[in-house]
């Protein structure tokens, strides 16, 4: 009985999945399901499709940016709310969590207020903060992870070996925050080249990501592209996590507690 | 006389509302095996972290060479510490773990791999250098710890109840390598432990600590013998405790009226009143009565292989600990009367 009943859930849930893939074959221009046929012509399509390929330019200097950055930022906070005898620790790690909570629309539209403000509207620089911001969470809470499995005695064994604090990070504390970033940096890509909402506030035709132009498209056409395209993310996003387990180990990753 | 390497002059050293160590004037001579010992919260660990410049004291003053190293950090003290944990890098091989301090020398890489190899060669772990912490047993991470500790000959090794983690047998045998590589190195060495036996085999001085303060400072048999205060005679060995009063200068009435001889040097103020204290090993059983024995009831007995743990009830109601070395001269029993003699010079009077 409760094998049926999972087996019913990941059908459910795969379902939309399976269809997009499907459609994407169809040799007409028609989203029809099931396909009439096979043909790869919508994957041409996409591939070719110059506003795709500028996006997918965009999306990969946004996610390379922001997780580039979110990346000290959110291992100096981890190691801040940990160690840092903040006053109000619960405060600073509620203000660092806040984006998973707030609405995207309302996200979207204070940044787009913001850059407004600061004559920065549709710029790039907007769009990579914004996305460091929605980011942020899942990297202070996955470092914050690995901070927290750290023995702090190792790092007074390096200084009693002569280590300087500086060289004691490098040498000792980076080195076993890995499993962390190897976390961090997972979520923050996964998050960023899906990020939809506030990126869609934020650009425009010339700074989009790749989400909001499949949006876009749908909008003006509705042809078997959009499912080719949304087939080649879907198969993207599963290469990307299957390397990550296949040479760190999904498990390290996401088993960190002792 | 040997010069003081280390000097702690009136560290004291509080935690938010705790004094963990008051007060305290200590000179660690050069060469010696120096041993802290006392019991949970006593300082011993706090007063190690003072030499190694992990904690800096509230008040007074930290030498090292002559030289006031009080503000100077850990890093640049030039000791070798053992921790507990041992605080291995797990990240790095054995090899690495021991070339760590060499490396932040700068020393060229030759020498690193000669004064590693050499390190691990006195630890008898010269065939494990590529391995990594987590795959060596307790004993050998520990004997990793002390050559990274050593490699680089610093000034002073300070070990942190190393030795806290193993099993008796190893305990021992790790106890009797220290001891040995001490020697040969010929190191001054720091040793916190709360095991008065690790104290008494391995030091050249014990520095007895309660609450933040060096109760006695000596070498081990003097402390041994004559412990001085019943904090001392308490802590190290066993022994049992006696009040009375003194009616002449070398002898002490106990409470039922009992009298006992006490060594002539003693030199008594008649009518005091105080603590003898006897080791349970120096208590004989006489065969019968008798010859100035004292009658007591056995209480409880605990058979431990090499002696049996005497609990014997005296007639004034006091109870004394006996060791009887096994086999015993004289069977014993639950609720056996047994004549015990108490040798006068083995009474320790504490102040």
């Amino acid at each position: 009985m409760l094998k049926a009943a999972v087996v019913v859930l990941l059908a459910f849930m795969t379902l939309p999945t399976v269809v997009v893939i499907a459609v994407s074959f169809n040799p007409t221009a028609i989203l029809s399901f099931p396909p009439a046929g096979f043909s790869l012509r919508w994957y041409e399509n996409a591939l070719t499709y110059p506003q795709f390929q500028r996006a997918a330019v965009n999306s990969l200097w946004v996610t390379l940016g922001s997780v580039a950055l979110a990346l000290p930022i959110g291992t100096a906070a981890a190691l801040a709310l940990e160690r840092g005898r903040l006053r109000l620790p619960t405060l600073w790690a509620t203000l660092l969590l806040s984006p998973l909570v707030v609405p995207g629309v309302a996200a979207g539209l204070g940044f787009l207020i913001l850059a407004a403000s600061l004559g920065m509207i549709r710029s790039r620089a907007v769009l990579i903060v914004a996305h460091v911001a929605l980011v942020l969470p899942f990297v202070v809470r996955s470092v914050w992870v690995s901070v927290r499995n750290l023995d702090v005695t190792l790092e007074r064994a390096a200084a009693s070996l002569g280590a300087t604090p500086w060289r004691a990070f490098r040498r000792v504390t980076l080195p076993l925050l890995r499993p962390g970033f190897f976390a961090a940096i997972l979520f923050a890509v996964v998050v960023s080249v899906n990020e939809f909402v506030v990126s869609l506030f934020i650009s425009n035709r010339v700074t989009e990501i790749l989400p909001v132009a499949m949006y876009s498209y749908v909008v003006n056409y509705t042809d078997p592209t959009i499912a080719a395209m949304s087939t080649l993310f879907i198969t993207a996003t599963f290469v990307v996590v299957w390397l990550a387990d296949r040479f760190v180990g999904l498990g390290r990753v996401f088993l960190q507690h002792r | 006389m040997a010069n003081a390497v280390v000097e702690l002059r009136g560290c004291t050293r509080d935690y938010g509302g705790v004094r963990a160590v008051d007060a305290l004037d200590l000179a660690i001579l050069e060469g010696e095996f120096l041993s802290l010992l006392g019991p949970s919260g006593c300082g011993k660990t706090t007063t190690l972290n003072l030499v190694a410049g992990f904690v800096e004291p509230t008040a007074g003053r930290v030498f090292i060479d002559g030289e006031d190293v009080t503000g100077l950090p850990a890093h640049r003290r030039g000791l070798g510490v053992v921790f507990q944990s041992y605080a291995l890098f797990p990240h790095l091989s054995v090899f690495e773990n021991v070339a760590f301090g060499l490396r932040e020398r700068r020393a060229p890489a030759a020498e690193i791999a000669r004064r590693v190899g050499e390190a691990l060669e006195l630890v008898r772990l010269d065939r494990e250098g590529r391995q990594r912490p987590s795959q060596l047993s307790g004993g050998m991470q520990q004997r990793v710890a002390l050559a990274r500790a050593l490699v680089y000959r610093p000034r002073v090794l300070l070990l942190d109840e190393p030795l806290a983690a193993l099993d008796k047998k190893l305990r021992e045998e790790m106890r009797d390598e220290l001891r040995a590589i001490q020697c040969s190195v010929g190191i001054t060495t720091v040793f916190v432990t709360h095991d008065q036996a690790e104290a008494l085999g391995l030091s050249d001085r014990i520095a007895v600590m309660s609450r933040g303060r060096i109760e006695r400072l000596g070498a081990p048999r003097e402390i041994y013998e004559r412990p001085s205060s019943r904090f001392v005679a308490d802590f190290i060995g066993a022994s049992t405790v006696l009040r009375g009063r003194a009616v002449a200068t070398d002898r002490v009435a106990l409470a039922s009226g009992l009298e006992v001889q006490v060594a002539a040097g003693a030199a008594l103020r008649i009518g005091a009143e105080l603590e003898l204290a006897i080791r349970p090993e120096r208590v004989q059983l006489a065969a019968g009565p008798g010859m100035g024995a004292i009658e007591a009831r056995v209480e409880g007995l605990v058979y431990q292989g090499a002696l049996t743990e005497v609990s014997a009830r005296l007639g004034d109601g006091q109870r004394l600990r006996v060791f009887v070395t096994e086999p015993s001269p004289v069977p014993l029993a639950q609720g056996q009367t047994v004549h015990l003699v108490l040798p006068a010079d083995a009474f320790m009077v504490l102040t």
